[in-house]
């Protein structure tokens, strides 16, 4: 039995069996791995939920001190057209008062860079307009929103999102 | 008594022993619900497995039904379920057996959990049929959640965006972990679809896991009130007929008080808004999901911060795993406990507070007369002494308490309380 093609080795070393083993093992683990993917892939957003993904807003009719709710994504996107005073209240808060530290100025930039203080876009979650700074209330877990839809009081760790959007002209807003 | 130490049981009728020869169910039954030899000490509190069994059936047979005239599309959802209950004969029972169904299945559930906890069923050797229990729990919840979404009213919308939103605090995959529950940007179309599909799923899966939680039952069989091993036949009876008779008296209490409710207060134990349409651009004023979650969700909100507040609601559940490992004390029963005993009476007393803030609006106050108490801090309260109660009352407790003397066995105690 000297010429056996599968020796059992004496000092313990792998053997063509074990590496036969192994491969096959790891070439069943990566073809598992890539059966599963189409699976967990499918429930990503299909074709055409992904086509869905702009919407354009007029907001000429849209008075100072007004805000519109639109359907985006299925979300409630608000648009705000804020007061002066809104504003300035907005700008003066300090960036150590806030627990997701922005700039006000950074949150009202469409994506041409343009800073348009006036118009405050924000995908609105759970939002309520209401609450104690001005802002928004969210009534699900007590979250307070001030006038830039920055988060200042309760459990949410993040302000209310800015969706990126772009002035085409000065009342036409491309959202998406 | 004879065949309870072993003969094989043998059959009369042709067919059966046919049967039984080639594939055991009926020696099966015989001896796993006929002969079964349980402690001879039970008390109500042991029906509720066999309840919670019936309602898990029940579940499954009016939702089968419900499926065949339910659409699950969230432009048609709405409208077939008010079909059901208007135009479909006998719809509407079938759909306020279901509903109703959910909260009483949990009734059954919590009083089982409590029976447990009182008597610790929990402890060795039974520590695997413990955990295949929380298993269940869990499942349950997410059948419940994934059911409460399907007729796409105002609370099912908004629930099912606060939930799946929770998963947003994973750190860096977050947002992609929720689009890809969505399978959208929002709840949607998509969402209902696959909530639909796994609602009919996981109650299949419930019964897989029950069937698990009875063999591993069936293995070393029962605890009792007093918490000691039947030593002997003198300390059991046969399963049959005597607790199938106990469970059959308990269940037919439990489905009157359960018929009261489908047919007089259907709506009592759920949320008036989910009869108005789902309207992602409104959010409801309150959003709260039914009372059965209620401490859990009050735990998700006591917690300043959102990630922090996901794994104290998930870790609620998750200490129940190891209470096993986590109660050192080696008496089971709480009759022989007699300073745990008060304390398992708190936490059920917490966890109904928890339940009361998770019902109220996070900046409701608490109006006591003297003094105002914010709920918020109610929660906190609640929510720290919940875990206190897992993670330092049981380990310590366990090493300091003096338990009672204990009877030398079941027939000694039951036999010695009727002479009294």
């Amino acid at each position: 039995m000297a010429s056996s093609s599968i020796p059992a080795d004496a000092h313990g070393d792998p053997t063509r069996r074990d590496f036969l083993m192994v491969a096959t093992g790891a070439l069943a683990a990566v073809g598992g791995i890539a059966t599963a993917w189409p699976f967990i892939d499918n429930l990503n957003p299909a074709a055409d939920t992904l086509a869905l993904s702009s919407v354009e807003v007029d907001v000429k009719a849209i008075a100072v001190g007004q805000a519109i709710t639109v359907k985006w994504r299925g979300k409630p996107v608000f648009i705000r057209h804020r007061t002066p005073e809104e504003i300035k209240e907005a700008d003066a808060v300090k960036l150590v008062d806030l627990p997701d530290p922005q700039t006000d100025n950074s949150r009202v930039t469409d994506t041409a860079k343009k800073v348009r203080p006036e118009w405050l876009i924000l995908i609105g979650k759970q939002g309520d307009p209401r609450g104690e700074y001005g802002g928004w209330y969210c009534p699900c877990h007590g979250s307070q929103y001030d006038t830039s839809g920055r988060i200042r009081k309760g459990p949410a760790p993040k302000n209310l999102e800015v969706p990126d959007y772009l002035f085409s002209s000065d009342t036409l807003v491309k959202i998406g | 008594m004879a065949s309870q130490h072993g003969a094989p049981p043998v059959f009369n009728n042709k067919v059966i022993a046919w049967i039984d020869y080639r594939l055991p169910i009926f020696s099966y039954i015989e001896k796993e619900y006929h002969h079964f030899p349980t402690p001879r000490n039970f008390n109500y509190f042991w029906n509720f497995g066999a309840i919670a069994t019936v309602m898990l059936v029940l579940m499954i047979v009016t939702g089968i039904v419900l499926a065949m005239n339910y659409q699950p599309n969230s432009e048609l959802a709405f409208d077939s379920v008010e079909r059901i209950m208007r135009d479909v004969p006998s719809g509407w029972m079938m759909r306020y057996m279901h509903m109703t169904g959910a909260s009483f299945f949990f009734v059954a559930v919590y009083i089982h959990i409590f029976r447990g906890l009182y008597y610790g069923s929990y402890k060795a050797p039974r520590e695997l049929l413990w955990i295949l229990g929380v298993v269940i729990l869990l499942l349950m919840m997410a059948t419940a959640f994934l059911g409460y979404v399907l007729p796409w009213g105002q609370m099912s919308f908004w629930g099912a965006t606060v939930i799946t939103n929770l998963f947003s605090a994973i750190p860096l995959v977050g947002e992609s972990v929720v689009t890809w529950l969505w399978g959208g940007f929002a709840v949607d179309n998509p969402t209902l679809n696959r909530f639909f599909a796994l609602h009919y799923l996981l109650p299949f899966i419930i019964v897989a896991v029950v069937a698990l939680h009875v063999v591993a039952l069936h293995v070393h069989g029962s605890n009792n009130p007093l918490g000691i091993d039947p030593k002997g036949p003198q300390d059991t009876v046969p399963f049959h007929p005597y607790y199938t008779m106990k469970d059959g008296f308990g269940l037919t209490i439990f489905m009157i008080i359960y018929a009261g409710f489908v047919f007089f207060a259907p709506n009592l134990l759920g949320e008036p808004v989910n009869y108005v349409p789902a309207n992602p651009l409104v959010t409801p004023n309150e959003i709260v999901p039914e009372w059965y979650l209620l401490p859990f969700y009050a735990i998700l909100r006591a917690i300043p911060d959102k990630l922090g507040g996901v794994i104290a609601m998930f870790g609620s559940i998750a200490v129940l795993f190891v209470l096993p490992w986590l109660d050192t004390s080696r008496v089971r029963s709480c009759t022989f406990r007699p300073i745990y005993k008060w304390f398992v009476f708190v936490l059920v007393i917490d966890a109904l507070v928890l339940g009361y803030c998770g019902a109220h609006s996070p900046d409701a106050v608490l109006d006591l007369g003297l003094i105002k108490v914010p709920l918020l801090a109610v929660a906190r309260v609640g929510t720290l002494y919940y875990f206190f109660h897992f993670l330092v009352l049981l380990p310590v407790l366990g090493k300091i308490e003096r338990p009672l003397p204990m009877p030398p066995s079941i027939a000694d105690a039951v036999l010695k309380k009727k002479a009294v």
